[in-house]
């Protein structure tokens, strides 16, 4: 199974003299899902966009096997409102017929947004018409920017099970970048803390299967995650005394 | 004397197809202040072309080019927000060719006919020029149509879908460089992105996708000719200027629409 798709080794990545990525060693696999987390500006967005290859790295290789098809949801897509596009052509533009776009909106489930106009979409509907598009090309890869953003809590139920059920059916690997510290679906199947370099990195513990709890939250649990350190206003890595701490790699002073 | 009315109409026209694709996307875009830089230094093309003395059509093509690109290197620099750069550039290159062109004291240049265009004195030469311009810059526009629609839309997800953004961005850029150089004789580097964004706000009302948005501003466009042409010719007002009000009207007239989709 260990199929690895796209394999980061010692990337790093400089913006305006501002390292935002250091030393980040990781690996994708195929029909696994990666979460990123970690705390704005942590250098998420920017990991993601180096896998994607929109970006390249200052030092370090990116490894990608041959046969990668990416599919990408990014966090938001801003169409100016004079543009007349309706949601099936947003979709038919990752070059797919009108079937397949159909089908797309059928198992992201909002079929009937099909001829809405894509500037009126709800902002749960738009997510879903962004993951839609994501997988119109059958990647063996989708990169998911912050998937539940702006949707309410049920909703962010339903499109982790979705994102959940995708895995399997398109036998992906799937990095998704969280935003939320507690609340990461439980079949994630590894978690990367990020703060300009990996902090940790390993299995989400599930808190519990009690049956109240998962009547409550459905497919989420809250993620029992250990952090060895904590981090300041700045997003510095703190010892639990308060000093910064070196992890594995980390160059900075 | 029926002529020239003929050729100036046959000019108008040729340019009011290509303005209302390329207007569409300089309205999607919201390019608007591009648009305006490029046309403003077409004017320091003109002065360049005829100290150099290389073709006005070329040179003025050389110099939006050089300035689109130069604005693209400037705003990755990211020290200036885009519209001050814009301001900066625009106003300099204008200011500049306005300097150029007087101190070419052994050629006259005729200034109002560069800021305002000279439609009517459009010759069966500069018809040819018009056409070809015009032709090629559709021909681009339509080829390109899928891909440009696509980074429009959202770049980061074209280009990991396999477009190129950097050359089809480049393309749009050569294609607008070019329709200045052409719709400079006919309306002037001062009122050239009215020509383009004019018509394609009137067509945003009554259209609900992109192709038959940018058919409809061609359609407006071609009205606006034709009624400025009208007026220019009835009650003696310079052409140029007549078109751009007839497109205004026309904008006024959509806002009686109610916006579709």
């Amino acid at each position: 199974m260990n199929n690895s798709l796209v394999r980061l080794k010692s990337v790093s990545k400089t913006f305006a003299d501002k390292p935002i990525l250091q030393n980040i060693s990781m690996e994708i696999n195929q029909g696994e899902i990666t979460t990123l987390i970690g705390p704005n500006g942590a250098g998420k967005s920017s990991l993601i966009r180096l896998i994607l290859g929109l970006i390249t790295p200052d030092k370090g290789t990116i490894e990608k096997t041959p046969n990668l098809t990416v599919g990408y949801m990014p966090q938001k897509v801003n169409i100016d409102p004079t543009l007349p596009i309706s949601t099936c052509r947003f979709l038919q533009l990752a070059n797919t017929s009108h079937e397949e776009c159909h089908n797309a909106l059928e198992l992201a489930g909002i079929p009937e947004v099909k001829n809405t106009p894509f500037h009126k979409l709800s902002g749960g509907e738009m997510q879903r018409v962004l993951l839609a598009r994501s997988i119109l090309r059958k990647p063996n890869l989708l990169v998911l920017d912050e998937p539940v953003q702006g949707v309410d809590f049920n909703g962010q139920n339903e499109l982790y099970g979705l994102i959940g059920k995708l895995r399997s059916s398109l036998n992906c690997g799937i990095v998704m970048v969280s935003h939320d510290l507690h609340l990461v679906m439980s079949a994630t199947d590894h978690v990367i803390c990020l703060n300009h370099h990996i902090c940790c990195q390993g299995k989400p513990e599930q808190v519990t299967q009690d049956p109240a709890y998962l009547d409550i939250f459905g497919e989420t649990a809250f993620y029992n995650h250990k952090h060895n350190h904590q981090h300041s206003l700045k997003g510095e890595v703190l010892d639990s005394d308060g000093t910064h701490r070196h992890g594995e790699g980390c160059q900075h002073d | 004397m029926i002529d020239f009315l003929i050729y100036a109409l046959l000019a108008g026209l040729g340019l009011a197809a290509v303005a209302g694709p390329l207007g569409c996307f300089v309205v999607w875009r919201r390019m608007a202040y591009f648009g305006d830089t490029l046309a403003h230094s077409a004017l320091l093309g003109v002065a360049l072309g005829v100290l150099l003395n290389i073709d006005l059509g070329i040179a003025v093509a050389a110099v939006c080019l050089i300035m689109a690109l130069g604005l693209v290197a400037l705003e990755q620099q990211g020290v200036l927000a885009l519209d001050t750069l814009l301001g900066i550039l625009s106003h300099s290159a204008l200011a500049a060719g306005l300097v150029v062109i007087s101190l070419l004291s052994d050629i006259r240049v005729d200034l109002m006919s560069l800021l305002f265009g000279d439609l009517l004195s459009v010759t069966a030469s500069d018809l040819w020029v018009i056409y070809t311009g015009a032709a090629v810059a559709i021909i681009l526009l339509t080829t390109l149509w899928k891909p440009l629609i696509s980074i429009t839309v959202e770049p980061d997800l074209a280009a990991v879908e396999g477009i190129n953004v950097a050359r089809i961005r480049t393309a749009l850029m050569l294609i607008t460089a070019l329709v200045i150089a052409v719709a400079m004789k006919i309306v002037g580097v001062l009122l050239i992105t009215a020509l383009l964004i004019i018509p394609a706000a009137a067509a945003r009302r009554v259209c609900a996708t992109p192709e038959l948005m940018a058919v409809t501003a061609s359609l407006v466009a071609m009205a606006s000719v034709i009624s400025g042409l009208a007026a220019s010719w009835y009650i003696d007002t310079p052409a140029g200027p007549s078109i751009v009000i007839s497109a205004a009207l026309l904008f006024c007239f959509s806002l009686s629409f109610k916006q579709k989709a």
